[in-house]
């Protein structure tokens, strides 16, 4: 494995190489409290490019932030850094990597060639709606996962039309018929939403939802 | 000739704060500014996006004068406030609590609000109601945002457009910095985002709100900032949480509308104001009503508020 770094503001990202190949990337984005893992999953067995992976801020090698303020709109930034150095992507995203992948799959849809949502920690994320308490603070413990990346991120709002709307613009601008494939056992409300637009695809494992973007 | 730098004697009734300092909140320092005698009781005064405390260099010292200890506070990435790693709703919540614990502990103080400081204000005292013994908002209740009447697809492209536009920001501001230039071409700039204000005012802000470097004048505002961010929030959430005030609350609506402000229709706020509260529509001014018209708007606050006690 080999790792580089790519810049999104005042953060550097760990973004690694898994297993180097060459055509389209595969670009893997963990789930919350997650890193990337060490070697290609075996899921990636098939697939002919290079495997990479991000780590996101606050978690892995990236940077450690100080005083929290995540949003999954900045990790989408983060995951929109690492798409930029790979210039195209087939994207697989656990958990909160899901959530990010989708928003990603909507912002870029002429550079990520399919998003596959799978289970994984920070799936569900918040509620929809606004909870009564928002404040809080949290002693920082000086290493990877940030402590405000696991709450902040654990709790961010997913209201499923929000959703629904990053879906909307994935399959209007792809160039797939299917730019997204849900694997994802467990439906939070947002992923319902995502599941139920036109143009999105379900599959039971990865290996089969990778199956279609592999070319 | 070229202009000479504006000084605090060129505006009338304005005063630097008698007490400037940072705290530690979780890290990041905020910079804190108070008007009035340390021993009076406090007054708590938020400010809104892309501003700083210093802005309030003309309303501030009237509520001070009044018998009030005014302190207010950078947001982070503002004024003298550190530029953060990150930045959020959430954070900026958490760093407004930090400064209320810092000046009051958890003792209930009376809190003014402007634009997003308002907007802050109204979520803070929802989850934090014993922080607070009144509110005041200033042009910053949002409600609901009009939908243009378009075609599906036209608002995806818009959509679309305003996202890749904040991406294609974030991919640029490593490193970046905010342009330098004079007083005069400073000052002109945040004409654009303050139509309404006059240009010895701007001249004065650049003074107290940008630092002088080898190539000129920059604004301290952190340069990763930018209008238009995107998430989920939807402004009317504030309406809700308003609704279900303990406090007194006094919110003013500005008639002319401008860039800076939300545009929010006052018929859509009057049945979320808290019982017994107030809402004023303010003839005549635009969105920073305070800066225009310090004395009148000093004028309605002191008498909402009452002897400080």
């Amino acid at each position: 494995m080999s790792t580089q770094f790519v810049v999104h503001n005042r953060c550097r990202l760990a973004l690694h190489t898994l297993r180097a190949g060459r055509g389209r990337a595969l670009l893997l984005l963990h789930g919350l409290g997650e890193r990337s893992p060490a070697a290609p999953p075996a899921f990636a067995g098939n697939w002919r490019g290079p495997v990479m992976a991000l780590d996101f801020t606050g978690h892995g090698r990236s940077t450690m932030p100080v005083g929290g303020g995540y949003t999954a709109e900045i990790l989408l930034a983060d995951a929109d850094a690492a798409l930029a150095r790979l210039g195209e992507a087939t994207v697989v995203g656990r958990g909160l990597g899901a959530y990010v992948g989708l928003l990603l799959a909507g912002a870029r849809a002429e550079n990520v060639h399919g998003t596959i949502l799978a289970d994984g920690p920070g799936l569900s994320g918040g509620p929809s709606f606004p909870t009564s308490q928002p404040v809080f603070s949290l002693a920082s413990v000086g290493s990877a996962p940030d402590p405000y990346a696991l709450v902040e991120l654990g709790r961010d709002l997913r209201p499923p039309d929000y959703a629904a709307t990053f879906t909307r613009m994935a399959v209007q601008r792809s160039a797939l018929d299917q730019p997204i494939t849900v694997v994802a056992r467990f439906r939070p409300a947002w992923l319902r939403a995502v599941a139920e637009e036109p143009g999105v695809a379900e599959a039971d494992t990865i290996t089969g939802a990778l199956g279609g973007y592999d070319s | 000739m070229l202009p000479t730098s504006p000084s605090l004697s060129d505006i009338p009734g304005v005063r630097a704060p008698d007490r400037e300092y940072r705290i530690d909140a979780d890290g990041v320092a905020l910079g804190i500014h108070e008007w009035g005698d340390a021993d009076a009781p406090p007054l708590m005064l938020a400010h809104g996006g892309f501003d700083f405390a210093r802005t309030f260099d003309t309303f501030a010292p009237l509520l001070a004068d009044a018998g009030w200890r005014v302190v207010s506070w950078d947001h982070r990435g503002h004024g003298d406030s550190d530029h953060a790693h990150l930045y959020s709703w959430d954070a900026d919540l958490r760093d407004a609590a930090a400064v209320f614990d810092h000046v009051a502990g958890r003792r209930a103080v009376p809190a003014i609000g402007h634009s997003k400081g308002g907007a802050l204000l109204i979520q803070l005292a929802d989850a934090q109601p014993f922080r607070f013994s009144s509110v005041v908002n200033i042009d910053g209740i949002p409600s609901k945002r009009p939908i243009p009447d378009i075609a599906e697809h036209e608002r995806t492209k818009m959509l679309v457009g305003e996202l890749t536009g904040w991406l294609d920001h974030r991919s640029r501001t490593a490193g970046s910095q905010r342009k330098p230039g004079t007083i005069e071409e400073l000052a002109e700039r945040r004409g654009r985002m303050n139509p309404r204000l006059s240009p010895e005012w701007l001249r004065y802000l650049v003074t107290v709100g940008a630092t002088e470097t080898e190539d000129g004048w920059r604004w301290k505002l952190d340069p990763s900032m930018r209008f238009g961010g995107f998430g989920p929030w939807r402004p009317e959430w504030a309406l809700m949480r308003l609704a279900g005030f303990g406090v007194p609350f006094y919110g003013m609506l500005v008639e002319i509308e401008e860039e800076m402000g939300w545009g929010t229709v006052p018929d859509d706020v009057r049945p979320f104001i808290p019982e017994g509260g107030r809402l004023e529509i303010l003839p005549g001014v635009g969105h920073f009503a305070h800066i225009e018209q310090p004395a009148e708007m000093a004028g309605r606050v002191l008498e909402f508020l009452g002897d400080p006690a």
